[in-house]
């Protein structure tokens, strides 16, 4: 059986705790108890056991009516540890063998109050003397097994949620806040329409689409066959497909793959200059321009640009 | 008997006429056991597990999902804003392609939506900033994934369906962004088509075959169109369904860290 870890068993106390209305140590406590029943079940009776010889000794008078229950109560004490082994040994071996070690522990140690405490009964209980904790000793601890199961568990427990509403509610909620940001956008935002398209006037200069003028300018420093296509093709495609294959570190924490993600951000931040680049500080004849002194070219932000 | 007020009355009428609606034969055809709005939901367990397994939405997500999962600083739902981004452009789309002739007419059709129909320029306008959004969404849930590590074992192919939906996206919005037939349509494609063209050995058929001929005219425009309109649609739905598909399959969200 796999160790429930302890953060899930204090969120079952809690749920449990609050739908019966008790203490969250409680329900902890009856959660943990009803694991291992023996501990529990055992204690009153020693308990019990304790107490019954105090009031025997000091009120002699009602003779008749004590030893009853102290000659009784022996009985389970000395006959509880096998039942009790035997119902536990196939769910929890391990706590099994504590118990009976600790009942034999308790029973060695309660005998001589035991003994002494029905010694003036005894005499008007003749059969029951068979019965008598100093009987010699029936059942002793012979060895202590280690529970270790003999299947382990695959799957450990995983700290899951309903689905509805802890995940379908946030996700309801920013898919309102998108189409609010988006309908708010499309309000103050005009999208650019330039003149009809005209394949015999061509502007300068002519940018492609702002994900693509990463590329762009890389165009303006190579030979278009290596930057317009091995790039794009074999970085951009390739490897970026293949990268799960190349990258075979299993670790996923980030302290832990330092190479990874430096890679990554190299190029994440390599194409975002690039890019921007390309939208902001580059002007006809795709020379480099300032956009704070030569302005910007760039049509697709047309109304950003002149956005008052 | 105590009489009720007039205000109880009312509210008993309104609960019993609810209920006997929501109750009713037609409510409980239309939605499944455990619904929220059929009579007599209670927030148990058990409902709540209903409302995701007896529902359409049982093949999008499980019953149950990891913790660490639903905190909305570990995927800024940014897959999911991609997902929707698209069905905004679909629905937006759809509604364009009534005003829509991709031919020489296609200039003036976008003057007349932008000036004549009642919210054409609205829908244009989210149909275009919504494409570029998504396009940034699409790459920023890649850094995400990227970043957690998410596409490691058993998660490796969906990478690479991830990367398909990605070109998918880019290649959506690169063949949309001709259809307006405006000066920066025509250009911006022009120098698109052009970095085509340097493909090795195949690239003078590649750029050919892209602009229905040697350069931007109105073939193109119409080849543009139906690859927008149908054609990559069909495709990226299919990889898009495998794509969630994958993701549960592969046992949920990855993580936590």
């Amino acid at each position: 059986m796999v160790d429930i870890p302890e953060h899930l068993l204090k969120r079952a106390a809690q749920a449990r705790a609050k739908a019966l209305g008790i203490s969250v140590e409680k329900a902890l406590a009856e959660m943990k108890g009803q694991e291992d029943p023996t501990i529990v079940s055992k204690e009153p009776e020693v308990i019990a056991f304790e107490e019954v010889p105090t009031p025997a000794a000091e009120t002699p008078a009602p003779v008749t009516e004590i030893p009853a229950p102290v000659t009784e109560t022996p009985v389970p004490v000395t006959e509880t540890p096998a039942p009790a082994a035997e119902t536990i040994s196939p769910v929890k071996e391990e706590h099994a063998a504590e118990t009976t070690e600790k009942v034999a522990a308790v029973k060695i140690e309660q005998k001589p109050p035991a003994a002494k405490a029905p010694a003036p009964a005894k005499v008007d209980t003749p059969d029951e003397v068979d019965f008598a904790p100093e009987v010699k000793v029936t059942q002793r601890l012979l060895t202590v097994v280690k529970a270790k199961p003999i299947q382990k568990p695959v799957s450990e427990p995983v700290d899951k949620v309903n689905t509805w509403p802890h995940l379908m509610l946030p996700e309801f909620v920013s898919l309102m806040a998108m189409t609010a940001f988006l309908i708010l956008l499309s309000a103050i935002l005009q999208a650019p329409l330039l003149e009809e398209a005209n394949p015999n006037v061509t502007p300068n200069p002519a940018k492609a689409p702002w994900y693509f003028l990463g590329l762009q300018e890389l165009l303006s420093y190579w030979d278009p066959q290596i930057a317009g296509v091995m790039i794009p093709l074999v970085l951009g495609v390739v490897v970026w497909m293949a990268f799960p294959y190349i990258d075979r570190n299993p670790e996923t924490h980030p302290s832990k793959r330092k190479f990874a993600i430096m890679f990554y951000t190299f190029f994440l931040a390599g194409a975002g200059v690039l890019t921007i680049i390309g939208v902001l500080f580059r002007g006809p004849g795709w020379n480099w321009t300032y956009p704070w002194i030569d302005g910007i070219w760039f049509d697709d932000l047309l109304d950003w640009i002149h956005f008052e | 008997m105590q009489k009720l007020s007039l205000r109880d009355r009312i509210k008993e009428a309104r609960v019993s006429a609810t209920d006997s609606f929501r109750g009713g034969k037609l409510m409980s055809s239309i939605f499944r056991p455990g619904s929220p709005f059929r009579k007599g939901y209670v927030d148990s367990p058990r409902n709540r597990s209903y409302v995701v397994m007896n529902n359409v939405l049982y093949h999008l997500h499980p019953v149950k999902v990891k913790r660490h999962g639903v905190r909305l600083s570990y995927t800024l739902c940014l897959g999911g804003l991609s997902f929707f981004l698209f069905i905004v452009l679909t629905i937006t789309g759809i509604w364009l392609m009534f005003y829509f002739r991709p031919t020489e007419l296609a200039y003036v059709d976008i003057q007349a939506l932008q000036t004549d129909i009642a919210f054409g320029s609205l829908v244009r306008n989210m149909h275009r900033w919504g494409a570029h959004l998504m396009v940034l969404v699409v790459f920023l849930h890649m850094s995400r994934v990227f970043y957690h590590g998410a596409y490691k074992a058993p998660r490796e192919f969906n990478w690479v369906i991830g990367v398909i939906l990605l070109l998918l996206t880019l290649l959506l919005s690169f063949t949309g962004y001709l259809l307006p037939w405006d000066q920066l349509a025509i250009w911006a494609v022009t120098v698109g088509g052009n970095m085509a063209g340097y493909t090795p050995v195949i690239g003078a058929q590649a750029k050919f075959g892209l602009f229905a001929g040697l350069e931007a005219t109105t073939a193109t425009l119409l080849r543009f169109y139906v690859l927008h309109v149908l054609f990559l649609p069909f495709i990226i739905v299919i990889f898009m369904a495998v794509h969630f598909w994958r993701v549960r399959k592969d046992g949920g969200i990855s993580g936590p860290l």
